[in-house]
């Protein structure tokens, strides 16, 4: 297809993704080294002979690396191959120690699966086509300049060995923010499972095909056939590290694209760098293609046969049906259902706290307090998990109506959080227990005595002088008086 | 295979692959070595097949921690290191 009759035609965006996610092992996909990066630490501190590719060295898989690989392909329902394998990618760059790559290639552990997200309102599948195993490389860094400038590099290889897996999207994607929340969607998923950390730095990265295929190619159903997409020029952006990154790399991609085809330049066929702190995708002179990585079969690494692990290896229920579950079961709204499904950690901390109290409470406590105030100070609720006794006291406590919900929400809670104490210390610190009856009738005399125009005023029929006198008394008990009983005994003494 | 010759072109690509860098003359004679390489493999088409042993399958480890090297050690036989790294020339 010419550039000239690309120009007057409607264009089409349609990215495809290849996103690769480390796994969350205690070692390494084929040796015993720790997968755990120390904060600060030392370069080439987790190797060994099998991860720095020395000679003789033979890997062993790791078999918590496929049970994760497993769980994923369950959670995409995706098909787990009755017999996979290991080749070699073999090319010459300084973060492969042997020269090669351990990868799946005609042979994936999981394929033909989808992933469900949400467009504009819309649920929509994207296909996964595939998903297989591999070995994260080592890490570069480029001294005294930029990747082509630089003066020399430094490697790393504790990052080298981490179990990655690729997961493959068909070309489903017709713009960058449903990319970002694919991106999202599978974060999510995979979080659940407990095989990936989004928290861990470089955890989650993508690369991303980018075509412009004129909008006519596209069927009713807003797929594009496969001689339409081949005959589009596409480039291939690298480097992508968030999903924050791949939406704002994929707009700047897709905008130069278009650009170029409006200049009547058309789009090259390329791969791209995306350079974070330029906000720019950059050209990459790539030699090689796909034959050159001279693919051959890991003979050092025996073919696995796992299918039957599909019946073996349990998922937890998934966000979306512990959503829909959360719904139904107990009657949350969807805001409420949704906040509460946010990691399966706030989750299964709100079943286990509503499977003591009324879900309403729970829901409110656990979604609107807890939450809201581990926000507030930049906690997660994995920072309160070993706590949750101490959480369902507090709610115990509001339940009973032995403290105001008052004084549990702004205090009891705020200083369980920022002082560390259980929700009982904090109470008899404060003064905070419901004051007995006798010490509140105490209080509401005092008043009376201490405030005689105020009393007077009320009897001339001025409703504020009450609330002025409930204020005394809520002073005198320390807050802990429930204000409704005070107005109550208020009235009864001064009528 | 040893019927398609290796010519100066292929051993060219061969090299850059490898990021090794060869002259004109040294082309010509590598690309006479691949093809003797390769001639080589034709022998084994005359080799009878024989009954091997079972295939292995499902070879795994549990996933516990080894102890590995240290990073003196890794970097033992590194020709250049800086604060603890490999050190390399440029890549790009």
């Amino acid at each position: 297809m010419t550039a000239q009759a690309l120009e007057q035609r409607d264009l089409t965006v349609v990215i495809g993704l290849e996103v690769h996610v480390q796994l969350e092992t205690a070692t390494k996909i084929f040796c015993g080294c720790s997968t755990e990066a120390a904060d600060d630490e030392e370069p080439n501190t987790r190797t060994c002979p099998v991860c720095l590719g020395l000679p003789g060295a033979l890997p062993v898989l790791n078999e918590a690396a496929v049970e994760a690989a497993v769980k994923i392909g369950k959670a995409l329902d995706a098909d787990v191959a009755e017999e996979t394998r290991f080749h070699r990618k073999n090319y010459y760059y300084p973060d492969l120690p042997k020269n090669f790559q351990i990868t799946q290639y005609d042979a994936p552990i999981c394929s033909d699966g989808t992933l469900e997200i949400a467009v504009e309102g819309d649920r929509r599948d994207v296909g996964i086509q595939r998903a297989h195993l591999e070995e994260d490389p080592g890490s570069l860094q480029h001294e005294g300049g930029g990747i082509d400038t630089a003066d020399y590099t430094l490697v790393n290889y504790n990052r080298a060995g981490t179990p990655l897996m690729e997961i493959v999207t068909a070309p489903d994607f017709r713009g960058p923010a449903e990319v970002r929340q694919f991106l999202a969607k599978l974060e999510e998923v995979l979080e659940y499972l407990g095989v990936f950390d989004s928290t861990r730095d470089g955890s989650l990265r993508v690369d991303a095909n980018i075509s412009l295929v004129p909008s006519e190619e596209a069927r009713a159903d807003g797929t594009i056939p496969t001689d339409a997409l081949e005959a589009a020029n596409r480039t291939e952006v690298k480097n992508i590290s968030s999903h924050k990154g791949a939406e704002k790399a994929l707009a700047y991609e897709v905008t130069r694209q278009k650009n170029a085809v409006e200049r009547g330049r058309g789009v090259e066929q390329e791969t791209r760098h995306w350079d974070e702190s330029r906000g720019i995708t950059v050209s990459m002179r790539s030699k090689e293609e796909e034959k050159d990585y001279r693919y051959f079969r890991e003979a050092d690494l025996p073919p696995l046969q796992v299918a039957d692990w599909k019946e073996r290896v349990p998922i937890p229920e998934l966000p979306d049906a512990r959503r829909e579950r959360f719904r139904e079961e107990y009657g949350l709204d969807a805001e409420a259902a949704s906040k509460l499904t946010s990691t399966k950690e706030v989750a299964d901390f709100f079943e286990d706290v509503a499977a003591e109290f009324d879900p309403d409470l729970a829901a409110t406590w656990v979604a609107d307090n807890l939450l809201g105030e581990l926000n507030y100070r930049g906690m997660e609720i994995t920072d309160v998990s070993g706590r949750l006794d101490e959480f369902k006291r507090l709610v115990e406590l509001v339940a009973a109506g032995d403290i105001t919900v008052k004084n549990a929400e702004e205090v009891v809670l705020r200083e369980m959080l920022d002082e560390g104490d259980d929700p009982d210390t904090v109470i008899e610190r404060e003064g905070l227990g419901k004051a007995a009856a006798g010490e509140v009738e105490g209080a509401v005399e005092e008043a009376i005595e201490e405030n005689p125009e105020a009393v007077e005023d009320y009897h001339e029929g001025e409703e504020g002088a009450l609330n002025y006198l409930v204020g005394q008394v809520m002073g005198k008990t320390g807050g802990s008086a429930d204000p409704g009983t005070v107005n109550q005994l208020l009235r009864e003494r001064l009528e | 295979m040893s019927e398609t010759p290796v010519d100066a072109e292929e051993v060219r690509h061969v090299a850059d692959l490898a990021r090794v860098d060869l002259d004109e003359s040294e082309l010509e004679e590598f690309a006479a070595q691949f093809a003797d390489i390769l001639d080589y493999f034709d022998a084994l088409d005359e080799v009878p097949e024989v009954e091997s042993e079972t295939d292995l399958v499902n070879v795994m480890r549990p996933d516990e921690v080894r102890e590995g090297l240290t990073q003196e050690e890794a970097l033992r036989n590194a020709p250049e290191t800086e604060d603890g790294y490999f050190k390399g020339p440029r890549v790009s």
